[in-house]
């Protein structure tokens, strides 16, 4: 390889050089470090082994793990999987088949199930629900908030199973559905202001809430699902109106908005997407986040 | 010997073009990178439809990859080739050619990327157009090549140039077989891929891995090989070392791409094969580290004065961090931890930033007074603050994503002692803010010394010189 008519030694090292020179650059002829070579056989060798060990080589006649060969260990990424979520499940095994047969009241006697179903609840809500209702179940506007004691369509563990289980205007043949009729094309604008503003002074705590008109005009358009006393209504999942909790929007003008042309949301079903105990596990978990019914 | 012969009048002026656009383009990516930096700390930073993180992502990438490092190449590649050959670079009006051409492509992909035209391939998102484009562009730079390899009046091919030519023509391969689509039409920015399902992703990172390979490595080991030892003007350490760890990182390279999909739906067998080339691709990659840095024995004094070849040799201590770092992840115990976590983004910035950034930045301060013919810098002083600038970011940067990253994969695996996951997926989110902020703060640091660095090199373009306090300070240094 070298040009021997142009070797030098160099002053530095002491090394030969190569003879050759491009635009001053000159090579010294130094042997490869021991070190490197020995390392870079190490590699070859520990890969060599790898191949016998795990699937590492086409078998080109398509038999063998997926077209490739069937290494010593006889390891396979679907085994590592099935051995992995094997000892997941074995630690839910402990009280799966337990959580599932017992009713709500039973488990939230039993503190392991309970503790349990709030673990599992925890996970799936993070996951599945949080997006909308805020990972702590705090709500936004548009999605109910968790935490506190309204509840549209019922806050008992039953009610917030059957909720989370079917949905609220969802795809399923059980959901539950209500939708609240768009009054702009019902009521003047007048009277509409003169409900809004009785609805806004009641919420408030006044003790005269508004004129007479207002009473009388909610009594005879709202009264029947929102109810006499405001208090809403869980069969029509209808919102309690005396409270200080809206789900749209606690101004005046919020208000006569939702009436004119109320904003209805949609729960999804989770059926189908969540297995059932997850289900009742996420009921659980919602129930006790601070205000669930009994 | 050859130095008695007079000089060929080489083309500088391409190279001072491709110069330009390095600096020009690495400014801007490096911009874009700081600011998706900042939109994954602060999501509300993402600004309508164009200013997305989805679509300014690939406009970063390859914003560094391909307009930076690509026009580096370029122009480091035109500069030796003709020097270490001594003769000029084969066809004027087609090198020239090479670079509006190569230009036109930037901007073809760019304009692609923040309107929402991409073929979602990554590294690979340009359209069927640019993809044409740059094929013809791409075959132009390899006959020019190997035209001023033809006319080289050396008797042999310096290691340099074996390493930018294994580069070219392994791009063009890649990129053919990886880009290979059916338009939906003719006046249509869509296109359908030729390769399906599992076999398109195994020739995707087939692609991605060696473009990391064959462009971010091969290329910039051209780029060492040269400016290396003619900065330390020092032999090159060992003639068979090069030999050596050329063909072994060629050989090697080419089959490492599927530890990019391991536990996917890619056969085992394939899985393993990538992640055993891998691991035997760790010496013919440290070749060329040793090959750089012992290159520099006998220079160590220049090493101390001199901020230029600091730039160099920090470069190389990064390349042989991350070439090492690579293998480490290639292994399935370790990729099931770091698999699509930010550690990989760390992984490839120790590489993009410390290696391609910083041997691109130490070529540039050396081209740019041969080429504007001037005695020296502007201020060595303000290349030694960019020095340390730059490496303070890419150190934050790196720190703060194998921290983030790390907690990221042990956060997803956590189960509790009940079988559940611990972690939702949003709080995994949310636990790597710090890190995203810290490493804004590195990628903002890496932007400021190019700016430095911008600055610098216009000045020295111009002819100025410093105030003469700092002068005084470089002459006792000299």
């Amino acid at each position: 390889m070298t040009d021997h008519k142009n070797n030098e030694v160099d002053q530095h090292s002491g090394t030969q050089t190569t003879g050759h020179e491009w635009d001053g650059i000159k090579e010294l002829d130094t042997p490869m470090p021991r070190w490197w070579l020995l390392t870079f056989y190490v590699c070859i060798i520990w890969a060599v082994g790898y191949w016998y060990v795990y699937p590492a080589w086409p078998t080109f006649g398509g038999e063998g793990i997926r077209g490739g060969t069937v290494g010593a260990s006889d390891w396979t990424s679907y085994k590592q999987l099935e051995e992995s979520q094997a000892e997941i499940v074995a630690r839910r095994a402990v009280y799966q088949s337990q959580f599932d047969s017992a009713p709500f009241a039973e488990i939230k006697q039993n503190e392991a199930l309970f503790a349990f179903g709030m673990a599992g609840g925890k996970a799936a809500f993070g996951d599945n629900c949080a997006t909308c209702h805020g990972t702590g179940g705090a709500g936004a506007s548009g999605y109910p908030n968790l935490n506190d004691d309204d509840w549209l369509w019922g806050g008992t563990i039953e009610d917030i199973y059957t909720t989370i289980r079917y949905g609220i205007r969802a795809n399923h043949e059980e959901t539950r559905y209500s939708e609240m009729p768009a009054f702009s094309e019902m009521l003047d604008a007048d009277d509409i202001d003169v409900i809004a503003d009785y609805v806004v002074k009641t919420s408030a705590g006044a003790a005269d809430a508004g004129s007479s008109t207002g009473a009388e005009a909610f009594a005879e358009n709202c009264a029947a699902c929102h109810g006499d006393t405001l208090k809403g209504m869980h069969d029509f999942g209808a919102p309690n109106l005396s409270d200080s909790l809206w789900l749209y929007g606690s101004s005046k003008d919020d208000i006569v908005a939702q009436i004119k042309k109320p904003k209805h949301g949609l729960m999804p079903s989770w059926e189908g997407r969540l297995d059932a105990s997850t289900i009742r596990q996420l009921a659980l978990y919602v129930h006790s986040l601070g205000g669930g019914e009994e | 010997m050859n130095t008695m012969n007079s000089t060929p009048n080489y083309n500088d002026d391409v190279v001072k073009l491709f110069t330009i656009a390095t600096v020009f383009w690495g400014i801007v990516g490096f911009t874009v990178g700081v600011f998706i930096a900042l939109q994954m700390a602060f999501p509300a930073l993402n600004f309508g439809e164009y200013f997305t993180f989805g679509r300014l992502r690939p406009l970063h990438t390859s914003a560094v990859i391909f307009a930076f490092g690509g026009n580096a190449l370029f122009a480091t590649s035109y500069f030796s080739v003709q020097r270490t050959c001594r003769t000029r670079l084969w066809g004027d009006g087609w090198s020239k050619f090479t670079f509006w051409g190569y230009q036109i492509f930037i901007v073809l992909a760019a304009v692609g990327y923040v309107t929402g035209v991409t073929q979602a391939k990554e590294y690979a998102e340009p359209e069927w157009y640019a993809d044409l484009w740059l094929t013809i562009v791409w075959v132009t730079y390899l006959i020019v090549f190997l035209m001023t390899l033809k006319n080289r009046q050396e008797p042999h091919i310096y290691v340099g140039n074996w390493f930018f030519l294994a580069f070219i023509v392994t791009v063009a391969v890649l990129h053919l077989a990886n880009n290979a689509a059916i338009p939906v039409s003719l006046f249509g920015a869509k296109s359908y891929p030729l390769w399906g399902g599992v076999q398109s992703a195994m020739i995707q990172w087939w692609y991605g891995h060696n473009a990391v390979g064959f462009f971010l490595t091969a290329g910039f080991l051209g780029i060492m090989y040269y400016f290396v030892p003619k900065r330390a003007e020092r032999p090159i350490y060992s003639y068979r070392l090069s030999i050596i760890h050329f063909w072994s990182l060629i050989f090697l390279y080419i089959w490492a791409g599927p530890h990019h999909l391991h536990y996917t739906s890619l056969p085992d067998w394939a899985q393993t094969l990538g992640a055993t080339f891998s691991i035997m691709l760790w010496m013919p990659s440290w070749g060329g580290m040793i090959n750089g840095m012992m290159t520099l024995s006998g220079a160590w004094h220049k090493l101390r004065e001199d901020p230029v070849l600091q730039f160099m040799i920090i470069s190389l201590a990064f390349y042989g961090m991350s070439t090492f770092e690579g293998p480490l992840m290639s292994i399935k115990t370790v990729n099931a931890l770091s698999h699509y976590t930010d550690w990989t983004i760390g992984h490839v910035h120790a590489g993009a930033l410390g290696w391609v950034g910083f041997i691109t930045f130490g070529a540039l301060y050396h081209l740019v007074p041969i080429l504007w013919k001037k005695q020296a810098l502007y201020s060595m002083r303000l290349v030694s603050i960019h020095l340390w600038i730059a490496t303070t970011g890419i150190v934050l940067y790196i720190v703060a994503m194998w921290f983030g990253g790390i907690t990221q994969g042990l956060m997803w695996r956590s189960y509790d002692s009940m079988g559940f996951l611990e972690f939702s997926f949003v709080e995994t989110v949310m636990a790597m803010h710090i890190p995203y902020v810290v490493r804004a703060l590195g990628g903002g640091l890496f932007l400021l010394g190019a700016l430095i660095m911008a600055y610098n090199l216009i000045k020295t373009v111009r002819g100025d010189t410093v105030a003469s306090t700092i002068s005084d300070a470089e002459k006792a240094h000299a």
